[in-house]
């Protein structure tokens, strides 16, 4: 088969996108917010495409990495300035 | 990971203070352990946001004082129509703004359609695709499966926890802010429209390059740690 052929072929079994215009897609995707002809185009994609799965499902990682960031905790006298200033709140 | 723990132990649903009218009814009341409460819960989540707004570590945490002030005068005007997360971090960033506008150094939306937000391309990798012929497009070299525990691993390790810090902290502001809303803090698309005063066309771009960004650094570090040989 030729190159240009299989090329054909291979975009064609790939929901007619790239992979490059997939992962441009993917917070649409994640987000829910695309028709449903866009997501079946996209999800025939990732049927026929290990890469563009494994990138979806580095993007569903980095989104739980980021939601596992530490937050600083509050300091003591910060914390204590502020109850004061609550109960302040309260008499007044 | 003791922050990590504390701040988990405070959002957990079986505290009494979960159920948010409970909650708002006891601060009306003036219960202590209830604002107490909400400042382990929050005050970390609003220093981070307000980080993403001003340039200053010292103007962010004396805007998150003036937010916690904010929350007391109007606490009686509450009227739950949003939930006092997303109505505390609009209280945040309303005075973030104005404190920014002051200082002429607030980078908004304000002039232009959310494409503009001073990114440029760098978010996107072109080299990873194969650039010409039947195949253009394509991906060049696969990405690979990372494993499940890739986020606890990472974020044990203190470097690449700073690592994925510093590649948010040098975000352009709005996406810095709708990707701290969004992933950090978990509230929904339209809540984040409605604070950042964003469409959602635009919030979603945003979070986009945002994200990948991230996931490019993440891909460095985890390819950095990789055994060799």
């Amino acid at each position: 088969m030729s190159q240009d052929l299989k090329g054909q072929l291979m975009h064609l079994m790939a929901g007619n996108i790239t992979c490059q215009d997939l992962i441009e897609l993917i917070t649409e995707y994640l987000e829910g917010s695309m028709s449903f002809s866009e997501r079946v185009r996209f999800q025939i994609h990732l049927g026929f495409c290990q890469g563009c799965r494994n990138y979806l499902s580095q993007m569903k990682t980095t989104i739980r990495t980021i939601g596992k960031l530490p937050a600083e905790p509050i300091p003591d006298e910060v914390r204590d300035e502020l109850l004061k200033r609550f109960r302040t709140w309260k008499k007044g | 990971m003791k922050e990590e723990d504390t701040a988990q132990s405070a959002l957990s649903s079986k505290h009494k203070w979960a159920d948010e009218q409970t909650l708002v009814s006891a601060l009306r009341e003036g219960d202590e352990g209830a604002f107490g409460f909400l400042l382990d819960t929050y005050h970390g989540p609003l220093l981070r946001l307000a980080m993403a707004h001003v340039p200053s570590r010292a103007v962010a945490e004396e805007v998150v004082q003036e937010t916690w002030q904010g929350v007391l005068e109007s606490l009686p005007r509450f009227e739950g129509r949003s939930s006092l997360k997303t109505w505390m971090f609009r209280i945040l960033t309303n005075r973030a703004k104005t404190r920014g506008q002051r200082e002429r150094r607030y980078e908004s939306l304000d002039s232009g359609d959310g494409q503009s937000d001073g990114d440029g391309e760098g978010w996107r990798e072109p080299d990873r695709f194969i650039q010409a012929g039947s195949l253009a497009g394509h991906w060049s070299s696969l990405p690979s499966m990372w494993d499940e525990e890739t986020p606890e691993r990472l974020l044990l390790s203190k470097e690449s926890r700073a690592l994925i810090q510093q590649a948010i902290s040098a975000l352009p502001p709005v996406q810095r802010q709708v990707i701290t809303l969004r992933d950090i803090d978990e509230l929904d698309a339209k809540e984040v429209c409605n604070i950042l005063e964003v469409t959602e066309t635009n919030q979603r771009v945003l979070l986009h390059r945002a994200r990948s960004r991230v996931r490019k650094i993440i891909e460095q570090q985890l390819e950095e740690k990789r055994p060799t040989g």
